[in-house]
């Protein structure tokens, strides 16, 4: 029985974005792409001098992964600089796809809430297919989703920190309250136990970078990561065991020897 | 000739010429590059029509690898 998932009407076997940076060379990310069974890579677009030329050779080789694209906006401060820099993406990398960022602080990378929201209904206006990166406040989400999002991105902590899942409870309630929707951890995960973490509690999938670019053997990690998701989702299918306050014995007390009547 | 700046490095160009011909003069003519102006998108299919003006902010970005 295979379980798959849809985003704006494509259907994927695999619960894992990746990222395409970090990696210690291009063939680690090509093989640790392949071992972790992503079929959705995210790219992005910076300034090119005519000298550098890196971004066709960059293009040659992400294509030839023949995966989905989602772009991202990284970077941008302002609604302005993500519109425009997802309708360049659309030109360059031929996709409505999007990851939409709108960073409202430096130090901790967070979304802007406020202009991730406005930045959503400008590019869902323009036929846009919208993944925003936001911060897990559900009011947020149900904005985004309001101005149509059709997937939502909450983070799990902030992008590169590796400290997985800082507000299960928050992200728990997001689940909750918006059950109909594609949801992804995005940001902050480090290990495969958040990624098992986040998909116990009925997210969809996770987006990731760091944690495998950086792991000391990428290719292994990105392997770790692909069983992870598997483990998780397998977890949330079978519906866990109820938490008690108090123990409960698994062994029979029943015929307990060594027990006499005082 | 007028002034403006492409990546934030100053230019002097030929007032009249239309993008496509100075994206060809900045070695970018082989190039998959996407292009805003003020940062406000330009689509491929204006290059031809486009000229700047004096002040102008160009912006020519590329692929690259991303989170």
């Amino acid at each position: 029985m295979s379980d798959t998932w849809t985003l704006y009407g494509v259907t994927f076997k695999s619960r894992l974005l990746i990222g395409s940076a970090l990696y210690p060379s291009p063939q680690v990310m090509s093989d640790a792409i392949a071992a972790s069974g992503a079929e959705i890579i995210t790219v992005g677009l910076r300034r090119q001098s005519p000298e550098e030329a890196g971004g066709q050779s960059l293009w040659t080789h992400i294509k030839k992964l023949n995966k989905t694209l989602l772009p991202n906006t990284a970077g941008c401060h302002s609604v302005k600089e993500a519109v425009t820099l997802a309708q360049m993406s659309r030109e360059m990398f031929e996709t409505d796809w999007i990851k939409l960022e709108v960073i409202g602080d430096d130090y901790n990378l967070q979304p802007d809430p406020i202009a991730t929201v406005e930045a959503a209904e400008k590019l869902t206006g323009l036929g846009f297919k919208v993944f925003p990166y936001c911060t897990d406040d559900l009011v947020i989400c149900q904005r985004l989703r309001d101005v149509g999002c059709e997937v939502l991105m909450p983070w799990g902590s902030p992008i590169g920190t590796g400290r997985g899942l800082m507000n299960p409870y928050n992200l728990q309630t997001i689940r909750e309250r918006i059950p109909d929707m594609p949801l992804i951890v995005d940001a902050g995960i480090g290990k495969p136990s958040h990624a098992v973490m986040a998909l116990e509690l009925g997210y969809d999938g996770i987006l990731l970078n760091t944690a495998v670019a950086q792991a000391n053997e990428p290719v292994r990690m990105a392997e770790a990561f692909r069983h992870a998701l598997l483990a998780g989702r397998s977890a949330c299918l079978a519906g866990a065991m109820p938490e008690r306050q108090t123990a409960s014995p698994s062994t029979p007390t029943l015929g307990m020897p060594f027990w006499h009547q005082s | 000739m007028i002034d403006i700046s492409v990546n934030n490095e100053p230019k002097c160009v030929e007032a009249e010429k239309p993008l496509a011909e100075l994206l060809a003069e900045w070695g970018f003519e082989c190039q998959r590059v996407a292009v805003a102006v003020n940062e406000d998108f330009v689509p491929r299919s204006s290059y031809g029509s486009v000229c700047l003006n004096a002040g102008d902010r160009i912006d020519v970005v590329a692929p690259v690898q991303g989170g």
